[in-house]
């Protein structure tokens, strides 16, 4: 069991990109914070980035970890536009949960 | 010299470009000079491309210049390029050179109107149209050209557009063209969708070497005579014509008698080969229809009393000649009658324009009379115009009208016989008019309307700027047949001429006919004379009563039947066709909105704004995806 721990195969790694993957999407299901949404849907990105890498080291891949490079750029843009749209709103309904902001209902 | 031939429209394009942008800051005169010489220069160069196509051999006349690549669409290829022919040479050198005559007359016609120069503008705009309908390489080209003109004679039929006659004839022009262009655009889809190209050659090439069926030959053929009909003027769309008068006079001359009407059979002698291949009975129906046009108008024309409108039906009478040469397979007669007649009309026309100038806007000829030594220029010019047209030798008229009668006789002698008398009356009418307007009393005094207007004031000659060119027209009108007599192969300049063109379709005589052929032409010359004759007698003379049958002078009823159909059920069939077009069509339109909006008004309810549950979506979506994959990869 030590030993497993210290020499982590790849089946553990993504067994804990699975985790992490769950606990997003739980967080985006259950929670009505915006800001917490929004760190659970960084979550997930992260629990994919973690797969990418682990098989890329499994199986002697380059193109697993370029990919992730590429993932944190669009997340880091990403968190730009949302982490704005998200202040500018709070600043205005401070309360404000995700379902109260349905201005695009049909 | 051929290399430029792109000049000959470009220059009265040119002038039309400068008369628009400068034309009130050039005014009375220059404006009219400015046109004058644009257009006398295409002629210049028109002459000069002539003298070069005349120092080639026969089969190397030919030239097609390519300006630029026009529809350059996957199987269709049009080009605007210019073919320099002895036919499309033939008509610019008439075109411009007469044209050039008329902006000349026109600067004394027009002289003291306040659109002085927006007048020039459409003239130039006018021939630069003209002309790329004569020299277009294919169908679309013309078909530019076609509808330019008919564009510039709704301008200029309607110029004095504050009077309503002016207005109204200008519309029905316009719209009676438009009946012929509807035919001139099915042919056009014709020619694409069987021989995949507009270009005259292509057509005429794909008829003769039988790679289009003969019917879809005389499909494109009949379409084509559709529109010029509408062009020319033949039954049943003659109807514009008579009206166009409404014009000022230069515009009557150039467009409806030297110009724009002949862009018909042009255009039929554009497609000889192709006629050919079509059916017989296509060409016979060509003829049967000019030869009556010619003498249903030239019945109306006895009739008449205004002057120009006399000329107006004699033109379409004239046209109608034009088209029975063409039914017959006789397109070199059809081309030498096209250009006699532009000399002796165009001739008549401008100096019926000085008449009215003299006689100060006055038209009816019933308050004419005496006039030829008040106008002794302008009456000798007019006279030898008659002689002319009335078909007495040696006058232009006279050779080109025998050699339509010659063919016409060698097709069916039915044929000629009706052409010889439409010219009995027409030798009949004209004198009729010369007698009335130049010879007999004074009678200008007795029209208590001009009487109170103007007082006693005598008419008078015309200035020097308009005789010039009656005096060209008139020599012109003396010595045209010379193009074409009938002595023998040397003497047949035109028929040489023209042979590379028209030399597949062009009739060729039955020896029966052509050893009549001088008895023929004392035929004719006596029909001639006999009507002249008559006509003498009647209206000089007075022996006899004048006939002049009111159905005739309201042209048979024939456009009060029109208007009242038009007025009556066909304004009551539009009437459906309008509600058919709000209720149906629109109908169906609004009625697909509707549903659209109907469904979109039940689907929206599904988007229900909030995040949480489209990503709960999304998810069901995922694991759906997946768990197709992971089976079908199990089911194989």
């Amino acid at each position: 069991m030590i030993a497993a721990v210290a020499h982590p195969t790849t089946t553990w790694y993504l067994l804990l990109a699975a985790a992490l993957f769950t606990i997003g999407v739980v967080g985006v299901l259950v929670r009505r914070n915006p800001l917490v949404l929004f760190m659970c849907i960084e979550l997930m990105l992260n629990a994919v980035n973690l797969t990418f890498v682990a098989l890329a080291k499994a199986l002697g891949d380059i193109g697993g970890q370029t990919t992730v490079f590429f993932v944190m750029v669009v997340a880091a843009a990403e968190v730009v536009v949302g982490l704005g749209i998200i202040v500018s709103i709070l600043r205005k309904r401070p309360q404000a949960t995700a379902d109260d902001l349905a201005e695009l209902k049909g | 010299m051929l290399d430029i031939a792109w000049l000959i429209p470009a220059l009265p394009l040119f002038g039309f470009l400068v008369i628009l942008v400068l034309g009130r800051r050039l005014g009375e005169p220059k404006a009219g000079y400015f046109a004058t010489a644009m257009c006398g220069a295409a002629f210049v160069v028109a002459v000069g491309v002539f003298l070069d196509l005349m120092s080639k051999p026969g089969d190397q006349r030919h030239k097609v210049i390519k300006l630029f690549a026009w529809l350059p669409i996957n199987d269709l290829q049009v080009n605007l390029s210019f073919l320099i022919d002895p036919l499309s040479i033939t008509m610019i050198l008439f075109i411009t050179g007469i044209g050039s005559l008329i902006h000349l007359y026109s600067i004394g016609y027009m002289h003291g109107d306040p659109k002085f120069s927006k007048f020039f503008l459409y003239l130039n705009l006018f021939v630069f149209s003209m002309l790329m309908l004569v020299m277009g390489e294919n169908l679309l080209v013309t078909f530019l050209g076609w509808e330019g003109v008919g564009t510039c004679s709704y301008f200029l039929i309607a110029f004095w557009h504050t009077r309503d006659s002016a207005a109204t004839a200008g519309k029905k022009a316009f719209v009676t063209n438009r009946v012929g262009d509807f035919g001139f655009m099915i042919a056009m889809f014709f020619a694409f969708k069987y021989v995949h190209s507009l270009s005259y050659s292509d057509i005429n090439n794909a008829a003769t070497s039988h790679q289009i069926a003969a019917v879809t030959a005389t499909a494109i053929m009949l379409m084509l005579f559709v529109g010029a009909c509408g062009k020319s003027a033949q039954l049943p769309l003659y109807l514009w014509l008579p009206d166009a008068m409404a014009g000022p006079t230069p515009v009557s001359a150039l467009i409806h008698a030297a110009t724009m009407v002949t862009s018909g059979v042009f255009l039929m002698t554009r497609i000889s080969p192709l006629i050919t291949v079509a059916a017989p009975w296509a060409s016979t129906l060509v003829a049967i229809v000019g030869v009556v046009t010619a003498l249903f108008a030239a019945t109306i024309a006895i009739a008449q009393n205004d002057i120009k409108r006399v000329l107006a039906y004699s033109t379409v009478s004239q046209l109608g000649y034009m088209f029975l040469a063409i039914g017959s397979h006789a397109y070199v007669a059809a081309i030498f009658h096209m250009v006699t007649h532009a000399f002796f009309k165009a001739l008549l026309f401008l100096g019926s324009g000085s008449v009215i100038h003299g006689m100060h806007d006055q038209q009816d000829m019933r308050f004419m009379g005496a006039l030829r030594k008040l106008m002794p220029i302008t009456a000798g010019t007019f006279i030898i115009g008659w002689l002319a047209i009335a078909g007495v030798p040696p006058f232009a008229g006279f050779w080109s009208k025998d050699e339509i009668l010659l063919y016409a006789y060698d097709k069916s002698p039915i044929l000629w016989a009706l052409g010889l008398i439409t010219a009995l009356l027409t030798a009949f009418y004209m004198t009729r008019q010369v007698i009335m307007v130049f010879y007999g009393k004074a009678r200008w005094n007795d029209d208590a309307k001009a009487h109170g207007a103007h007082g006693d004031v005598k008419p008078h000659e015309s200035p020097v700027l308009m005789l010039a060119p009656l005096v060209v027209l008139a020599g012109l009108a003396i010595v045209g047949g010379g193009l074409n007599l009938p002595f023998n192969s040397t003497t047949e300049k035109l028929s040489s001429w023209l042979a590379p063109v028209v030399d597949v379709g062009e009739r060729s005589l039955h020896h029966s006919s052509e050893d009549i052929k001088w008895v023929l032409a004392g035929i004719a010359t006596l029909g001639a004379l006999a009507g002249i004759a008559v006509a003498y007698l009647v209206y000089e003379k007075h022996r006899v009563k004048a006939v002049e049958p009111v159905v005739l002078e309201n042209a048979w009823y024939y456009d009060k039947a029109v208007s009242d159909f038009m007025g009556g059920p066909g304004r009551e069939s539009f009437d459906a066709v309008a509600w058919f077009d709000t209720h149906i069509i629109d109908g169906a339109v609004n009625g697909a909105g509707r549903l659209v909006q109907g469904v979109a008004g039940v689907v929206r309810k599904g988007q229900s704004g909030l995040v949480r549950t489209y990503a709960a979506l999304i998810g069901v979506g995922v694991v759906l995806m997946l768990a197709w994959f992971f089976f079908r990869g199990v089911a194989q």
